[in-house]
C-alpha cells in the first residue's frame, strides 16, 4: 500500500475510533432525525399531503417524503460536527500533527473529508434501519443504490464543513454557524416540503431553495433511494463539493488562509 | 533518500518574519548540527515558537532560508518534514484514543506500513518505558507520560531532526529532569539532532550548543561551555545577553 493510502486508512480509522468513543455524539446524531421523523412528521401528516411527484409513483405519507431530507440532515450535521472538531483540534493543537505530515496538504484534507463521509454514512444506515423498523420503508435495493449518492452528498457537506473550519477562528464563533449556515441550508431546501409548495408561497424563496446545494443533495438521495439518478442534482452536488473543497484547501494554505490570518491576529 | 552533502540538520539563514507590524524574527541565522542538543534559549516572546512554527511548515517561509538536511522548507517542505520529528508546546495527542492508537495514526500520516509501525512502536514504547501503557487512553495518563508518548510518536518515523518546543511546560521537577536526560541520551545514542526551545537555563547540559534569542534577534550562538567560560555561568550569560539595551552581539561560532 502506498503512503497516501496508508494515511487515508489511518485517518479513517482515527475518525471512526473517535466517533465510537463519543457515544453521545452517535446517539445525538440518531435522536435528532428520529424526533423529526416520528414526532414532527407524524404531527404534520394530516396537514401536509404530498401529491404524486418524481420519484414517487403514488401518493405518499409525509414521513416517507421527509426521510431523504432527514438523511441529508444527518450528513449536514455530521459535516458541521467534523468542522467543529477540526476547529477544536486546531485550538487544542492536534491539527498540527496532521498538517506537519509529509504528504500533500490537499490529500490530507481529502482524507479528513473521506473519513467524515464514512462516519456520516454509518449514521445514515443506522437511521434508515430504525426508520424501516417503524414501517417507513423505501425499496430494498434503494438502500444499496443510495450509497453513491451518500458519498457525493457526504463529501459535499463535509467539504462545506472543512471550508467553515478554515474560516472560523475559534470555537466561540461556532454558534453562528448554526444560525447562518445550518438552519438556512436546511429550511431553504426541499428537505421538509416540495419546492412547488414553496413556489406557491414565495417565488423568491423558491428560487433560493433551487440554488441551495443542500436541496440538490437531498434530491439526489431521494431519487437514489427509489433507484433513479437525478443527474442535475448530482451535477450541482459534485460542483459544490469541488468548489467547497478548493476553497478549504486555500483556507489551509499557510500563506493565504486562516493559518496566516491567525498568526497575524 | 540522498541527502545533500555536509548539510547541517537544520540551517537557518537570514530569516525574518513579522506578524503585521510586529517583528517576530529579525535576520536570524544559526545551525543545528547532528548528534547533539542545541538549546534555543530565550525569554517569553523572544520568537522561539515562531521559529519552530516556521520550521514545521505551518507558516509560509518568509525572506531568508530554512533548510532541513539540505531540503529547503520553501521549495521542498515535504522532504524536510519527512526527516523531522516535532513535539509542540501544546499537547497534540488524541485524548480519547489509546497510546498505541495515537502512535498508529501518526505512523499512517508518515506512510509507514503496518508491520514496520508495530515494530517501531514496540521499540519506542520500550525505550520510553511506556510498553505497559500502550493500551491506556491518553486521557488517563499524567503530564509526564503524555510528553513521553509525544516524544515516542515523534521518533516513530526515524527523523534526523527532533524539534521540541518547551516540552517541559507543566511538568514537575523530577519529570522535567528525567525528560531532559532522556532526550540527551537519544541525541547521543541515535546521532539525532535536537533543537530544544526553553527559557529554563537548568535544562541546558554542559555539552549542549546554545542559541540565545531575544527580541527577535540571535544574541549568541556558542557551546554552553564557551558561554560559561565567558560569563562565569550560564545564568549570567543569559542575563547579560537578554539585557536591555542589548550588549554587543557575541561572535557567532
Amino acid at each position: 500500500m502506498t503512503a497516501p493510502l496508508i494515511a487515508l486508512r489511518g485517518i479513517v480509522i482515527r475518525e471512526i475510533l473517535r466517533f465510537v468513543h463519543q457515544r453521545s455524539r452517535f446517539l445525538g446524531a440518531l435522536v435528532r432525525p428520529l424526533i423529526w421523523l416520528l414526532v414532527f412528521a407524524a404531527g404534520f401528516r394530516a396537514a401536509l399531503g404530498v401529491s404524486i411527484m418524481p420519484p414517487y409513483e403514488t401518493y405518499i405519507t409525509y414521513e416517507v417524503y421527509i426521510l431523504p431530507g432527514l438523511v441529508g440532515m444527518i450528513q449536514l450535521f455530521n459535516g458541521m460536527q467534523s468542522s467543529l472538531s477540526m476547529v477544536y483540534d486546531r485550538e487544542m493543537g492536534s491539527m498540527r500533527v496532521l498538517l506537519t505530515s509529509p504528504l500533500p496538504r490537499w490529500w490530507l484534507l481529502t482524507c479528513k473529508l473521506l473519513a467524515g463521509t464514512v462516519v456520516s454514512i454509518l449514521q445514515v444506515y443506522a437511521f434508515l434501519l430504525i426508520a424501516r423498523a417503524f414501517g417507513i420503508d423505501t425499496p430494498g435495493w434503494g438502500l444499496l443504490a443510495v450509497l453513491p449518492a451518500l458519498v457525493a452528498s457526504g463529501m459535499m457537506l463535509g467539504a462545506l464543513g472543512l471550508l467553515l473550519s478554515s474560516v472560523i477562528k475559534q470555537l466561540e464563533n461556532f454558534a453562528g454557524v448554526m444560525n447562518f449556515v445550518v438552519f438556512p441550508l436546511f429550511f431553504c431546501s426541499s428537505a421538509l416540503y416540495p419546492l412547488w409548495k414553496m413556489r406557491e408561497s414565495s417565488v423568491l424563496l423558491y428560487q433560493i431553495c433551487s440554488i441551495n446545494p443542500f436541496t440538490h443533495a437531498v434530491e439526489l438521495i431521494r431519487h437514489a433511494l427509489y433507484l433513479q439518478i437525478a443527474w442535475q442534482a448530482l451535477g450541482w452536488t459534485v460542483v459544490a463539493a469541488v468548489i467547497f473543497m478548493a476553497l478549504a484547501v486555500i483556507g489551509y494554505d499557510p500563506a493565504r488562509g486562516l493559518m496566516r490570518r491567525k498568526a497575524e491576529a | 533518500m540522498t541527502e545533500p552533502a555536509a548539510a547541517a540538520a537544520l540551517a537557518v539563514r537570514s530569516l525574518s518574519f513579522a506578524y503585521g507590524p510586529r517583528v517576530a524574527l529579525d535576520d536570524v541565522s544559526f545551525r543545528v548540527p547532528a548528534g547533539g542538543v542545541t538549546a534555543l534559549l530565550g525569554p517569553n516572546g523572544a520568537g522561539k515558537s515562531t521559529l519552530l512554527t516556521l520550521t514545521a511548515g505551518l507558516l509560509r517561509p518568509p525572506p531568508g532560508s530554512l533548510t532541513v538536511l539540505g531540503h529547503d522548507m520553501a521549495t521542498a517542505p515535504r522532504k524536510a518534514l519527512a526527516r523531522m520529528g516535532i513535539v509542540f508546546q501544546q499537547p497534540t495527542l488524541d485524548l480519547d484514543l489509546t497510546v498505541a492508537q495515537n502512535l498508529r495514526v501518526f505512523a499512517a500520516l508518515h506512510g509507514l506500513p503496518r508491520r514496520r509501525t508495530e515494530a517501531r512502536m514496540a521499540e519506542e514504547l520500550d525505550r520510553l518505558d511506556l510498553t505497559a501503557r500502550a493500551g491506556e487512553k491518553v486521557r488517563a495518563l499524567n503530564g509526564g507520560h503524555r510528553r513521553r508518548v509525544e516524544i515516542a510518536r515523534a521518533l516513530l518515523h526515524r527523523p534526523a531532526l527532533l524539534l521540541l518546543d518547551e516540552p517541559t511546560v507543566g511538568l514537575d521537577v523530577p519529570t522535567r529532569a528525567a525528560l531532559v536526560a532522556h532526550v540527551h541520551a537519544l541525541a547521543l545514542d541515535d546521532g539525532l539532532a535536537v533543537l530544544w526551545t526553553t527559557h529554563l537555563i537548568d535544562e541546558v547540559a554542559a555539552g549542549d550548543r546554545v542559541v540565545v534569542l531575544h527580541k527577535a534577534k540571535v544574541r549568541a550562538e556558542a557551546p554552553a561551555a564557551t558561554l560559561v567560560a565567558d560569563h562565569g555561568s550560564l545564568a549570567n550569560a543569559f542575563a547579560a545577553l537578554t539585557a536591555d539595551p542589548p550588549p554587543v552581539q557575541e561572535a557567532a561560532q
